[in-house]
């Protein structure tokens, strides 16, 4: 400001921020004891070649874990949608999932 | 958002792995999901284009944020309990006061600064006076909830009221009377500032007598700085945008990798009905020309232009515009009245309907291009894989063979500009909606 009285002058404002949501916490599903045997879901985004990454990953496991099974299943449809039919099928057969490449 | 929910609500260990560019919109997507003790790691950028060697050597490699082993982590994350209880880290309760402390003229022009509450250019500070003024030009309580916004889908909505919506207006520079088409916009739910790495920024067209109410520009440099409604609505709407969804920070809240200048203004005009020879834009999408709307486009990044429509080869020119334009963005054509009406003395389109039937069907490209492009790999292939109309069926076509890249109703037309010349371009964008402006007058 051109008058330096008014620089020093303090005025009152409106927060420009709207209101954030109520954050629900949630729990984590318990962790398994070894991988052992167990059969671990690759899922497959769909996005930027995260297929080509996760059959490395399943290269991976297949030599230095070869006792863990690994399923690579691919999202039904674009990666920013719900997918709970490909959710629910892993729960039924799966014992953990790596999700990858996320975006 | 999907290993949260995997993990969560089906019961099954989850670990999400990430290339490292992501590391805080992770960290602030399972914080606002209520999980910030998922569990993930991160492999560096970009995966795309990898050979399998250089994939296999992420796999074995370190994650490039803690410096552990990636599979390390994985394993880690599949077998061991989150350490330390990060739910005590989560506001559970959170409010956002209507006023900033009080301070000097400057302080609070950097303290919104600092707060990334603005474009980086100057605002205007919402003093109560000011507030007061624009929401005496419209009829809404100031407490009345307005509506919801989110950066993206993976996002939570945030809320916000009419009086916030016109606390953002009074920052952009806005007049009052520009209020009910900032208020529509806003109410609308389509974020300016959606965080995506492609950058996108939205476009803004409005129709019916706000237009003239307000003196907004349809005609010479309408699409320019030089008409003071179409700036500040356009600079309000982005400001309303940021802000009321929770931020849009480079690296946090908007992954944008190049960003985009048309997100300074979000390219706001007024359609030119008077000059136009066909239907009003929210006449089409079913409003009287008589109703004040605002219509939003967003994904707005590829842009084509050219000047004239020539007799002998104008449709070679449209084909090859069309052609240049990204396979994923629809063609949304910005024609100056000259244009417009060339296109019928050329064509024959008496209405916007006919020539966007012909863009649809000359809209062509290769088969094994168009399912090459990496846009098109992640948004449409994976739709067209599980039978999704019309992709399943493009997917059928052989390499070599011409398909449509565009759904006929992806496409649109809308008339701008003030006749100095015939120019015009086409924006490849995504209509999201038209609404009432007259609902928040």
């Amino acid at each position: 400001m051109a008058d330096g009285t008014h620089e020093t002058e303090k005025m009152s404002v409106l927060n420009p921020v709207g209101f954030a949501p109520k954050i629900t916490p949630k729990p984590m599903a318990p962790r398994l004891e070894s991988l052992d045997g167990k059969t671990i879901y690759l899922v497959d985004p769909r996005f930027d070649d995260s297929g080509l990454f996760l059959r490395q990953v399943q290269d991976w496991f297949a030599e230095r874990m070869p006792s863990v099974k690994t399923e690579l299943v691919e999202m039904s449809s674009v990666y920013t949608k719900d997918d709970p039919k490909t959710w629910e099928m892993i729960k039924a057969n799966g014992d953990g999932a790596i999700i990858g490449v996320g975006h | 958002m999907h290993a949260i929910a995997l993990d969560s609500k089906y019961g099954v260990p989850t670990v999400a792995i990430h290339t490292n560019v992501f590391e805080k919109a992770v960290q602030s997507v399972t914080r606002m999901h209520g999980m910030p003790q998922a569990r993930y790691t991160f492999v560096p950028q970009p995966v795309m284009g990898k050979t399998a060697e250089q994939l296999r050597a992420y796999v074995e490699g370190k994650s490039p944020i803690s410096g552990r082993p990636v599979m390390q982590e994985v394993i880690e994350g599949l077998t061991r309990p989150a350490e330390g209880d990060h739910l005590k880290e989560i506001k559970f309760e959170r409010s956002t006061p209507r006023l900033v402390d009080s301070d000097t003229d400057d302080n609070l022009h950097h303290r919104f600064l600092e707060n990334n509450w603005t474009d980086k250019l100057p605002i205007i500070l919402p003093t109560e006076k000011r507030v007061a003024e624009m929401l005496a030009h419209t009829s809404r309580k100031p407490d009345e909830v307005a509506g919801h916004i989110r950066s993206n889908q993976f996002r939570q909505h945030w809320e916000f009221t009419v009086e916030k919506v016109a606390v953002n207006a009074v920052m952009a520079g806005a007049s009052p009377e520009y209020f009910p088409v900032i208020l529509a916009l806003a109410a609308s739910g389509v974020s300016a500032r959606g965080s995506t790495t492609s950058s996108m920024a939205a476009m803004v067209v409005v129709n019916g007598p706000i237009r003239n109410e307000i003196g907004m520009n349809s005609g010479t440099g309408a699409m320019a700085p030089y008409n003071h409604a179409n700036a500040t609505i356009g600079r309000a709407y982005g400001l309303l945008s940021q802000n009321l969804q929770g931020g849009s920070i480079p690296g946090d809240s908007y992954m944008g990798s190049q960003g985009n200048g048309y997100a300074y203004g979000s390219v706001t005009f007024a359609e030119n009905e008077e000059r136009s020879p066909w239907t009003p834009f929210h006449v089409q999408h079913g409003f009287k020309p008589t109703d004040s709307t605002v219509s939003i486009f967003t994904g707005c990044r590829s842009t084509a232009f050219t000047l004239g429509v020539r007799e002998q080869f104008w449709r070679e020119h449209v084909r090859n515009m069309l052609r240049g334009m990204d396979a994923h963005s629809a063609p949304t054509f910005l024609l100056d009245p000259i244009a417009a009406r060339q296109y019928i003395d050329r064509g024959g389109f008496d209405t916007k309907e006919k020539m966007i039937e012909w863009v649809y069907e000359n809209a062509l490209m290769p088969a094994g291009e168009y399912w090459d492009y990496q846009l098109i790999q992640n948004y449409i292939y994976p739709r067209a894989t599980f039978g999704e109309e019309p992709y399943a069926s493009k997917l059928k076509a052989a390499p070599d063979e011409m398909i449509r890249m565009f759904k006929p109703d992806e496409i649109h037309v809308v008339v701008v500009g003030g006749e100095t010349n015939g120019y015009w371009r086409i924006m490849g964008c995504n209509y999201q909606k038209t609404v009432s402006v007259d609902e928040w007058r």
